[in-house]
């Protein structure tokens, strides 16, 4: 088969490389998720580390 | 590994990837056969040789796994064959769109090097269901050893059984009696390859770094709640838990 026209040949190269680029940055996009889960989860733990903190605090003052 | 050697990581990783594609446009002379759609095998041949390696390493990380026992290594597995799979994608994708150029058709059926892969892949795509049917995390993580390592050994005799099967359309550029390609286009080719390889480094180790992330921020749930199934002190990174938690 001869090579094709640059123009068309053009669109077949790009196509591939955006095929990877969109991989990658859905990729990214994913780790970016999770990244947020983990910072949420992270949020809610230090609420309850500082609730069970002030607590113990009170408890001590009552006693 | 955190953030300072991560962070040399990606971008020894971008600049790798950035240099490969500017010689491949810039740099790398028009194929005499192909002409311009031949840029695609730069990005089309290391993704499918990454990711070939990635799945043999996963197998070497199983071996790992079952000598020792150390979770840490079933995680490094699972994490290399999860990046594999993702290249693996990849190759299917850029290899189809070649082909539409060169051959005129999306894929080729009695084309050895093309089916082989794709038997690959798919062999690579039961893994997450085979791993995530084990309730037990222990057996889990033997079971999904197993597994890598049987895989991993296929990988190369499939390699070998291509590269002696006869072909008929898909090329051989390594190695050939022809003499192969010359030294601007194997510059090119080293250079994206090791982009590429980079590449899967660095998302293996992003990945795992998350998945160490989440593990500890169980463990530490665990224990501010009072749990009694809190783990061991100093087992966090090294958790196989997170992997079966996803």
């Amino acid at each position: 088969m001869p090579a094709l026209p640059l123009d068309e040949a053009g669109k077949y190269v790009a196509g591939a490389y955006l095929v990877f680029l969109a991989l990658v940055l859905v990729y990214v996009a994913i780790m970016a998720a999770k990244l947020q889960r983990i910072d949420r989860e992270l949020r809610s733990l230090v609420a309850l580390a500082e609730e069970r903190r002030t607590g113990g605090e009170t408890e001590r003052e009552l006693r | 590994m955190y953030p300072r050697a991560l962070l040399t990581l990606s971008l020894a990783t971008v600049a790798a990837i950035v240099a490969g594609f500017a010689l491949v446009f810039f740099y790398a002379p028009l194929d005499a056969d192909q002409g311009f759609i031949q840029k695609i095998f730069y990005l089309h041949v290391p993704l499918g040789i990454v990711s070939l390696v990635g799945f043999v390493v996963a197998g070497l990380h199983a071996i790992r796994h079952l000598r020792s026992g150390d979770p840490i290594h079933d995680a490094r597995s699972y994490v290399s064959i999860h990046i594999s799979v993702i290249f693996g994608l990849a190759v299917l994708a850029t290899g189809s769109i070649w082909a539409r150029a060169s051959w005129g058709k999306w894929w080729v059926w009695d084309e050895p090097t093309l089916v082989s892969f794709l038997i690959v892949f798919l062999l690579y795509a039961t893994y997450y269901p085979l791993r995530y049917a084990v309730e037990d995390r222990d057996r889990q993580a033997r079971y999904a050893s197993v597994f890598a390592i049987m895989a991993g050994a296929f990988v190369p005799l499939n390699f070998i059984a291509v590269r002696l099967a006869e072909t008929l359309l898909h090329p051989r550029v390594f190695a050939t009696a022809e003499g192969g390609m010359p030294g601007s286009m194997w510059l090119t080719f080293a250079i994206s390859l090791l982009g590429i390889a980079l590449l899967w480094l660095t998302l293996v180790r992003f990945e795992l770094a998350a998945k160490s992330a989440s593990a500890q921020l169980s463990r530490l749930r665990r224990a501010l709640e009072g749990s009694p199934r809190a783990a061991p002190a100093g087992a966090e990174s090294r958790s196989s838990a997170a992997i079966g938690a996803r």
